[in-house]
């Protein structure tokens, strides 16, 4: 009888040792979820820090895109939320959440920078003078374009056509200058 | 003529025949899982068989992998001024892909081949037949409970093959070859996203999981009771969970990663 008993105590042990093992198994998943979430993904940056947002208008967001990092003195402070074509001005409406530790006076501006020559783009924050800080919602005013390189080497060609136009007649579009440069001055005339 | 025009209605009869037998058996499959919950103890059992007992295999080989990745990924990316994305690199490539697949390939050689040896075997001495005999039905006894347990084990061997390789990964970029550590962490948490890379990879081997559990169990189940038929039953499990993984691997990944 007391066989018996003894047996099936020792098949409850190894029932209990199997659960714990299993309970070893899942934890250490957990763990590692845990991990990859925490240290090796961006499920830090939801962090419960509370946030505003706060809204800029910009000619050209160049490549500008969601969750890009919104950096003041080039310390990141926030994350760019929405972006979407302002129907009535035809700007791009850039909505970013900036933590509620840092506060920037209303007249601060906003710009669009490059991470390097060839990185990511970001905003820039440059904090103003004023006494009032940007509270949710508000808007920021003075904003600066993100440089397209497309448009920078179009004014090069008209810059140089303008020199070659000067010294030769003071005509700006005249026949003498280069094809591609007086068509470059051409449609820099008409703007 | 006739001969061969004979052997191919053979061949199309006996793969809608199979197709059908392997629908019916999934759909069975599902309709008496559920019921494995009640049965957890079960359950429990199966998990400790197939996850737990597989910790081995998939810790090595990933950190054998994280480890190789971040030396070969080294010398590709060093040329360009890169070495400090080699921990994105080298996580993307882990819990994107590697992680998931590996592991299922892992797991079907580990795994699934015991589970088709045991039913085969199950099958071969009759116990299958004596548990219809007493009213049990051996599909919600046997199979239910293995099936749930290959589908949760595969995601947590996944999370852990991908950790595992991370590491594996981090000692050799910045303990041996001396990366910047703060670089390493801080651009792989700004470009790995949770949902996307993350949630995607544990969703691919979830999927995995019951693909190489169900071809397992469907092996053992079908199989022909002599040692010959467990014997082939365990290499078709082996060959088609790998070619079913490996296609599932593709379209799956033309559906998550297409659009961004």
């Amino acid at each position: 009888m007391s066989g018996v008993k003894g047996k099936e105590s020792e098949s409850d042990m190894a029932k209990k040792s199997t659960e714990t093992l299993v309970g070893v198994f899942v934890l250490l998943g957990i763990i590692a979820l845990a991990f990859l979430a925490l240290k090796a993904a961006n499920l830090a940056s939801f962090s419960a820090a509370k946030t505003y947002t706060v809204r800029a208008r910009f000619d050209n967001i160049g490549g500008l895109k969601k969750n890009a990092p919104v950096r003041s003195a080039g310390v990141s402070v926030g994350q760019v939320t929405s972006i979407t074509l302002d129907k009535n001005t035809y700007q791009g409406l850039v909505i970013m959440k900036i933590n509620e530790n840092v506060q920037f006076p209303v007249d601060s501006s906003a710009k669009i920078l490059t991470a390097g020559l060839l990185g990511d783009q970001y905003i820039g924050i440059e904090p103003g003078s004023d006494d009032k800080n940007l509270a949710n919602g508000d808007l920021i005013k003075q904003t600066q374009s993100a440089v397209v390189l497309e448009n920078l080497i179009g004014q090069l060609i008209f810059n140089k056509a303008a020199d070659a136009g000067s010294s030769s007649t003071p005509a700006p579009g005249a026949s003498l200058a280069p094809a591609p440069a007086a068509s470059a001055a051409a449609s820099g005339s008409k703007k | 003529m006739i001969g061969f025009v004979n052997t191919l209605g053979q061949a199309t009869l006996r793969a809608f025949t199979a197709l059908g037998h392997a629908t019916y058996f999934s759909v069975d499959l599902m309709r008496y899982t559920p019921a494995s919950f009640r049965r957890f103890g079960l359950v429990i059992a199966q998990i400790y068989a197939i996850g737990y007992r597989s910790l081995t295999i998939i810790l090595a080989s990933g950190f054998a992998v994280g480890c190789v990745l971040a030396l070969q990924m080294y010398y590709a990316l060093v040329p360009f001024g890169a070495a400090e994305s080699l921990g994105l690199v080298v996580n993307l490539s882990l819990v994107r892909e590697l992680g998931p697949v590996v592991t299922a390939l892992l797991f079907a050689g580990r795994a699934g081949t015991a589970l088709t040896a045991e039913i085969g075997l199950m099958k071969a001495g009759e116990q299958l037949s004596a548990m219809e005999l007493m009213a049990v039905d051996p599909r919600s006894r046997v199979l239910a409970p293995r099936f749930l347990a290959g589908i949760v084990s595969m995601p947590i061997l996944a999370i852990l093959y991908s950790a595992i390789g991370i590491l594996g990964a981090w000692l050799i970029a910045v303990e041996l070859i001396g990366v910047d550590p703060a670089n390493f962490w801080s651009i792989m948490q700004s470009k790995v996203d949770i949902t996307r890379d993350v949630g995607n990879g544990i969703v691919k081997s979830a999927v995995f999981g019951v693909i190489c559990t169900g071809i397992a169990l469907y092996q053992g189940y079908e199989t022909q009771a002599t040692p010959e038929g467990v014997a082939y039953a365990t290499t078709r499990t082996v060959v088609f969970s790998s070619l079913a993984v490996l296609a599932m691997d593709f379209i799956l990944t033309a559906m998550m990663f297409s659009t961004s």
